[in-house]
């Protein structure tokens, strides 16, 4: 079941060359500036093949991740993955800013949900999943693939994209987890993602059971630098936990 | 049916502050079993706003025209000679009741969902009106009003053990529910299964239905 689509980016290249890769992640904050991501950019650019920009994390409102994903391909010469969260737009928003980012040679789409805005340091907000992210997922194939948007209207010019999802291989129960990725897959995903990973028996696991979807997977790891950050993932990161020995010895 | 919450007394009282004349109306549907605008609850009003009170009345069902004529016809020059009506029902009753009497109306009421009754004081949202229904392909379970996100696609990455991450992990989320009762009952294919998007269309135009 593994895409069919062409490797349009260099992430996509690489993993279908069965290379093992790394990816980064730059955070967009509340400010007018790049200096920071810009930096960030360049001290990870050696070490790996993209960076993820991330998109209004914990709904928390942000500078617009298009932006910095298009500056550091440019400034730096750093692939990205612009990740989109469905829950800020509706289809018409995010079909213009697929457009905006085909034309500014992003390569990478991660296509996900995002926290619900009373997460958020806007919680009065509407979320307003128009589309849901597999819903998003299959708009995508109808751009990337048949040139068109969700009605058919013909889009002129190629979306050369590839398409990334999120999964969460901490989730329990994982079977509906494992159902719900095995429909985004059928309908055009190039890439898995997973969330950030501390436990290894879990993350094996997740992947004995996604192994029959034969779609390569980006496992998501943080070094732990402090008991602090720790308790921070295992606590306020929706989907994250770190094993309670592991937090116990670090607390140490 | 349909659930509602009466306003704070605070907020009903600064409602009412700028008239002098008013007319209560109350429902013997919803808002009685609800015990927010029904005999009891029309009469304790009454007695809050005491002198203001022109007269009142608990209309049987009062989001439909006709009982509305029929219960408010002895009243109507009350109504009339009144600076407002203030409506212990849903909104859907208080519009009804705007459009009978031609007055000002003041909602007492907040309209809170399309709920189950478990018992008095015990009301659950189960329904958004969404005029596409497919709760016979999600276990009886509403996706689009039970799953904060409403997707028809779930679950999402913010469900941890089976709870929501909206409202701190104490509600259910709504797909581990669809899919628990569609593993019981063997149908986990219409699980698997993908839901394309809907046409919201359809749904800015259901504003009537008339045949």
């Amino acid at each position: 079941m593994v895409s069919k689509r062409p490797a349009y980016s260099n992430l996509m290249k690489e993993i279908r060359k069965g290379q093992f890769v790394l990816t980064g992640e730059l955070e967009p904050e509340k400010t007018t500036g790049l200096e920071e991501i810009l930096a960030s950019a360049r001290a990870m650019k050696p070490y790996v093949v993209a960076a993820n920009v991330t998109d209004n994390p914990l709904a928390m409102a942000f500078m617009n991740s298009l932006v910095p994903s298009y500056i550091v391909q440019r400034d730096v010469g750093l692939e990205t993955v612009y990740q989109m969260v469905i829950r800020d737009r509706n289809r018409l928003a995010l079909l213009s800013d697929v457009l905006a980012a085909a034309h500014l040679g992003i390569r990478n789409i991660l296509a996900i949900s995002g926290d619900h805005t009373v997460l958020g340091d806007n919680k009065g907000a509407l979320s307003v999943y128009d589309l849901d992210s597999a819903q998003f997922v299959y708009m995508l194939h109808k751009m990337v693939d048949e040139g068109t948007d969700l009605e058919g209207n013909e889009i002129h010019g190629k979306v050369p994209i590839n398409v990334g999802i999120a999964a969460n291989p901490n989730a329990d129960p994982l079977e509906p987890e494992i159902l719900k990725i095995g429909r985004k897959v059928k309908i055009g995903t190039d890439f898995i993602q997973t969330q950030t990973m501390f436990d290894i028996d879990l993350t094996k696991e997740f992947l004995k059971e996604t192994e029959r979807l034969n779609t390569p997977t980006l496992v998501g790891v943080f070094p732990l630098k402090s008991f602090g950050i720790a308790d921070f993932f295992d606590k306020y990161i929706p989907g994250v936990s770190v094993p309670k020995d592991l937090l116990a010895a670090m607390e140490k | 049916m349909i659930i509602t919450k009466q306003k704070p007394l605070e907020e009903t009282m600064d409602m009412t502050e700028p008239y002098s004349k008013i007319f209560v109306v109350g429902c013997g549907k919803c808002a009685t079993v609800c015990q927010t605008g029904g005999e009891e609850e029309v009469a304790a009003m009454v007695e809050e706003l005491k002198d203001k009170i022109s007269d009142f009345a608990v209309v049987e069902e009062p989001c439909d025209l006709r009982l509305t004529r029929r219960d408010l016809k002895a009243h109507k020059e009350t109504i009339a000679g009144s600076d407002a009506v203030l409506v212990m029902n849903c909104g859907a009753g208080v519009q009804t009741i705007a459009d009978y009497t031609g007055r000002i109306v003041l909602p007492a009421l907040d309209t809170m969902f399309i709920g189950s009754t478990e018992r008095i004081g015990r009301f659950y949202d189960r329904c958004k009106a969404c005029g596409e229904c497919i709760l016979d392909e999600t276990g009886g379970i509403c996706p689009i009003t039970r799953c904060a996100k409403s997707i028809l696609n779930g679950p999402c990455g913010g469900q941890v053990e089976g709870k929501c991450e909206v409202g701190e992990y104490k509600n259910d989320c709504a797909w581990i529910l669809i899919w628990k009762k569609l593993k019981e009952q063997e149908r986990l294919d219409l699980f698997a299964e993908f839901r394309p998007p809907r046409d919201h269309g359809k749904k800015a135009l259901l504003t009537e239905i008339i045949f």
